[in-house]
C-alpha cells in the first residue's frame, strides 16, 4: 500500500488500443485522483468513450497498464459492481426491469438482503437522484431522457461504488436539467466522496463541476489541469475547442 | 475491531444508548440487518434512545440508512431519539438520508386470484378478437396498397423486392432442399417397410407421390418459412418500431406498409409457391433414391409408376394453396412486428408469438383448402 495507490484511483500507463490498423489510443498515460472529479473532452470519434470502455473492460487494449484502486485490470474483474458504477450515454436500462427492478439489480447480484430493505434502498437511491417514488414502477421505455439518465445514475451507485463513470451525462437534456444533473453529480460526489470520470463536451460541466479537465487528440492526453489551466494551453486542438466560436460564444467571460 | 461492524446497546432505566461501531457498509449488509432486528425489541421498550455514532469507521448510503431506519423507529410512537457524535465527513450523507424514504407509496393490495383468472380470460378473448381485427386491418391496407402500385406502377419498391427475394427465396432454397428431401425419403422408406407385409410395395410411389404434391411440401415448406423468414420480419419490423425508424418514415410522408410491408410480403407471396415447387422435386426425389436402394425398385419403374400415379390435378392443389399461406404468414409476421413496444422483452415475446401463429394459422387453411378441393372434386 504505497502512497501513489492511496492518491489515484485510477492509473493508466502507455496504453495503446486499436482496431484493426487503426490506433485509437497511443501510449496514453492518466492519473485521476482519489475524491476528484475529472472531464475528459475530445473531439467526437476521437477515442472518449474507448479510453472509458478500456479502463471497464470493455474493450480489450493492445498495451500498457491500468490500475483501478491499486489493482491492476485484467480483462472483466470479478466483483466490479462494487468497484464501480457506470452511466451509459443511453442509460442501458434493462428494459424488461422496472426502474426499481433496475436499481436493485446490482444489490441482488452482489448482496444477501431482505426485499422489505432492498425496496428502501431502492427508493433512497431514486430519491436521491431527484425522483419519486412512484416513479419506481415504470418501466425504462416509459421514461423521459433525463429520468432515463437518473435512472442510471440510481443504478450506478446502487452498491455506493468509490468510482462513477459517467459517458455523456448531459448530452440530449435541457440546460436547466443539465444543471440539476451537474448539481446532483457534485452534492452526491461530496456526500459520498466519489471519484467521478466524464467523459463530457458541455462546457458548463466542465467550468462547473469538474476539478481537472483532460483533453484527448491524437490519441493522447495533451493537457491536464483546472479549467483555467486549460483554457490557457497553447496545444492547437485544446485552443480550437475552448476558444472556437461555439465555446467564446458561451463564455464571454472566460477570454 | 475494524473488520466486523457491532452494534452495543446500554440500556440505563427507560433510555436505551446505541452504539454502532466498525464498518456499516453495503458489504456487510446481512451482519448489519441481524444486528438492527436484534436491538428491536429493546428500542420498543425504551422511552428514549441516543445514537452514538462515533465508533463507526467507514459508512455507505445503505449503512446510513439503516441507522436512520433505527433512529426513525426509536422516534416513533412519540418517543425521543437522537443521533449523536456524527463524524464531519459522514454528517452530509446522514443529512442526505434523513430526506429519504418519507412518503412511502401505499402497497396495492393482492388481488383476489380467482379473479385475476377471470380477467386474463376476458382479457384474452378481447385480445382474440382485436388479433382478427388487426389482421383484416393489415389485409385491407396490403390491399390498397396494392392498388396503388397497380394505378401507378413505378412506386412499387422494386429493389426492396428484389432484396427481399434474395434473401427469403434464393437463400432459402438449400435448406428447404435438405429438408424436404429427407421428408420424401422418410415417407418412401416407411411406405415401402409397411407395405412390403402385403404386397402393395409398388403403392408406395402413389402415396408418396400424391401427399408430397398435394399436402407435405407446400406445408412443410411453409412451416419453414414460417420459422425462417416470418420471425426475421417480425424482429426487424419491431425493433425498427422499438427505434422509432417506422415513425421517422411516417413523418416523412410515406406509408409503412407501402415501403416496408408490401416488397416484403410480396417477396413471400413470390417465393413461397417456388420454394413449394423446389421442395416437392426434392422429396420426389429422395423418395426416388430410397426407392431404388432401399426398395429395389430401378429408377425408370420409379418414374413410370410415378407418371401413371399423379396428375397436373395433385401439382395444382397443392402449388395453389402456397401464395395463400404466404400472404397468411407475411401478414401475420408484420402485424406482430408492428405491436412491438419499448423493451427487448416484448420483441421476443412478439416473434414467438408470429412464428407459432402463422404455423396454427397455415395449417388450420391447410385444412380448410382439402375440404374446399373435395368439395370440388379436385
Amino acid at each position: 500500500m504505497g502512497e501513489a495507490q492511496e492518491e489515484f484511483a485510477i492509473r493508466v500507463r502507455d496504453l495503446v488500443v486499436g482496431f484493426g490498423r487503426q490506433t485509437v489510443l497511443d501510449h496514453l498515460s492518466l492519473d485521476v485522483r482519489r475524491g476528484e472529479i475529472l472531464g475528459l473532452v475530445g473531439a467526437s470519434g476521437g477515442g472518449k468513450s474507448v479510453l472509458m470502455r478500456t479502463i471497464i473492460g470493455l474493450i480489450p487494449r493492445q498495451g500498457g497498464t491500468i490500475e483501478v484502486m491499486g489493482q491492476p485490470i485484467g480483462g472483466r474483474t470479478q466483483g466490479a459492481a462494487t468497484t464501480w458504477g457506470i452511466l451509459f450515454q443511453q442509460g442501458a436500462l434493462f428494459s424488461s426491469l422496472t426502474v426499481r427492478q433496475n436499481v436493485q439489480f446490482p444489490l441482488r447480484e452482489n448482496l444477501v438482503l431482505s426485499q422489505e430493505l432492498m425496496d428502501e434502498i431502492a427508493i433512497a437511491k431514486l430519491e436521491m437522484v431527484g425522483l419519486r417514488p412512484q416513479d419506481g414502477d415504470k418501466y425504462p421505455s416509459e421514461l423521459s431522457g433525463g429520468m432515463t439518465k437518473r435512472v442510471a445514475l440510481a443504478r450506478a451507485l446502487a452498491l455506493d461504488p468509490p468510482i462513477l463513470f459517467l459517458d455523456e451525462p448531459t448530452s440530449g437534456l435541457d440546460p436547466i436539467a443539465a444543471g440539476d444533473f451537474d448539481t446532483l453529480i457534485g452534492t452526491l460526489q461530496k456526500t459520498l466522496g466519489l471519484t467521478v470520470f466524464m467523459v463530457t463536451h458541455d462546457l458548463a460541466s466542465l467550468t462547473t463541476v469538474c476539478d481537472r479537465v483532460a483533453a484527448l487528440a491524437d490519441g493522447k492526453i495533451v493537457a491536464i489541469g483546472p479549467m483555467r489551466e486549460l483554457l490557457q494551453s497553447e496545444h492547437p486542438w485544446v485552443r480550437a475547442y475552448f476558444h472556437g466560436k461555439r465555446s467564446q460564444m458561451l463564455q464571454p467571460q472566460m477570454r | 475491531m475494524n473488520s466486523e461492524p457491532l452494534l452495543l446497546a446500554t440500556p440505563s432505566g427507560d433510555a436505551l444508548e446505541l452504539r454502532p461501531q466498525g464498518p456499516w457498509i453495503a458489504a456487510n449488509v446481512s451482519t448489519l440487518e441481524m444486528l438492527s432486528r436484534s436491538v428491536g425489541a429493546d428500542v420498543d421498550r425504551s422511552r428514549a434512545v441516543t445514537l452514538d455514532m462515533s465508533g463507526i469507521s467507514a459508512l455507505d448510503t445503505l449503512g446510513a440508512w439503516m441507522l436512520e431506519k433505527l433512529s426513525r423507529k426509536a422516534a416513533s410512537s412519540g418517543r425521543s431519539a437522537g443521533i449523536v457524535g456524527v463524524a464531519d465527513h459522514f454528517s452530509g450523507l446522514m443529512d442526505e438520508v434523513r430526506q429519504v424514504n418519507r412518503h412511502t407509496p401505499a402497497a396495492t393490495a393482492a388481488p383476489n386470484p380467482v379473479l385475476v383468472r377471470l380477467s386474463n380470460l376476458g382479457k384474452a378473448t378481447i385480445g382474440a378478437r382485436e388479433d382478427v381485427t388487426l389482421f383484416l386491418q393489415m389485409l385491407g391496407a396490403l390491399f390498397m396498397a396494392m392498388i396503388g402500385v397497380a394505378r401507378r406502377p413505378r412506386t412499387l419498391r422494386l429493389t426492396s423486392l428484389v432484396y427481399q427475394l434474395d434473401r427469403i427465396g434464393w437463400q432459402a432454397i438449400p435448406i428447404v432442399v435438405l429438408i424436404t428431401f429427407l421428408i420424401g425419403a422418410i415417407i418412401a422408406q416407411q411406405g415401402f417397410f409397411h407395405f412390403r407385409r402385403f404386397g402393395a410395395e409398388s403403392y408406395t410411389v402413389d402415396m408418396v407421390g400424391i401427399l408430397v404434391l398435394r399436402e407435405l411440401g407446400v406445408l412443410i415448406v411453409a412451416i419453414m418459412v414460417a420459422g425462417r423468414s416470418g420471425s426475421a420480419y417480425t424482429a426487424e419490423l419491431g425493433s425498427m418500431k422499438m427505434r422509432e425508424e417506422i415513425d421517422a418514415l411516417s413523418t416523412m410522408g410515406l406509408d409503412p406498409v407501402h415501403v416496408l410491408i408490401l416488397p416484403r410480403v410480396l417477396a413471400l407471396v413470390i417465393a413461397l409457391p417456388i420454394l413449394a415447387f423446389i421442395g416437392s422435386i426434392a422429396a420426389l426425389y429422395g423418395g426416388g433414391l430410397v426407392a431404388q436402394f432401399y426398395g429395389g425398385m430401378a429408377p425408370a419403374i420409379y418414374i413410370a409408376r410415378l407418371h401413371e400415379a399423379i396428375s397436373v390435378t395433385h401439382f395444382e392443389v397443392g402449388i395453389l394453396k402456397a401464395p395463400f399461406m404466404a400472404l397468411v404468414i407475411g401478414i401475420v409476421a408484420c402485424s406482430e412486428g408492428l405491436r412491438v413496444k419499448g423493451s427487448a422483452e416484448s420483441l421476443g415475446r412478439q416473434t414467438t408469438t408470429s412464428v407459432v401463429k402463422s404455423i396454427f394459422l397455415v395449417i388450420v387453411l391447410d385444412g380448410l383448402f382439402a375440404i374446399f378441393f373435395a368439395s370440388i372434386g379436385m
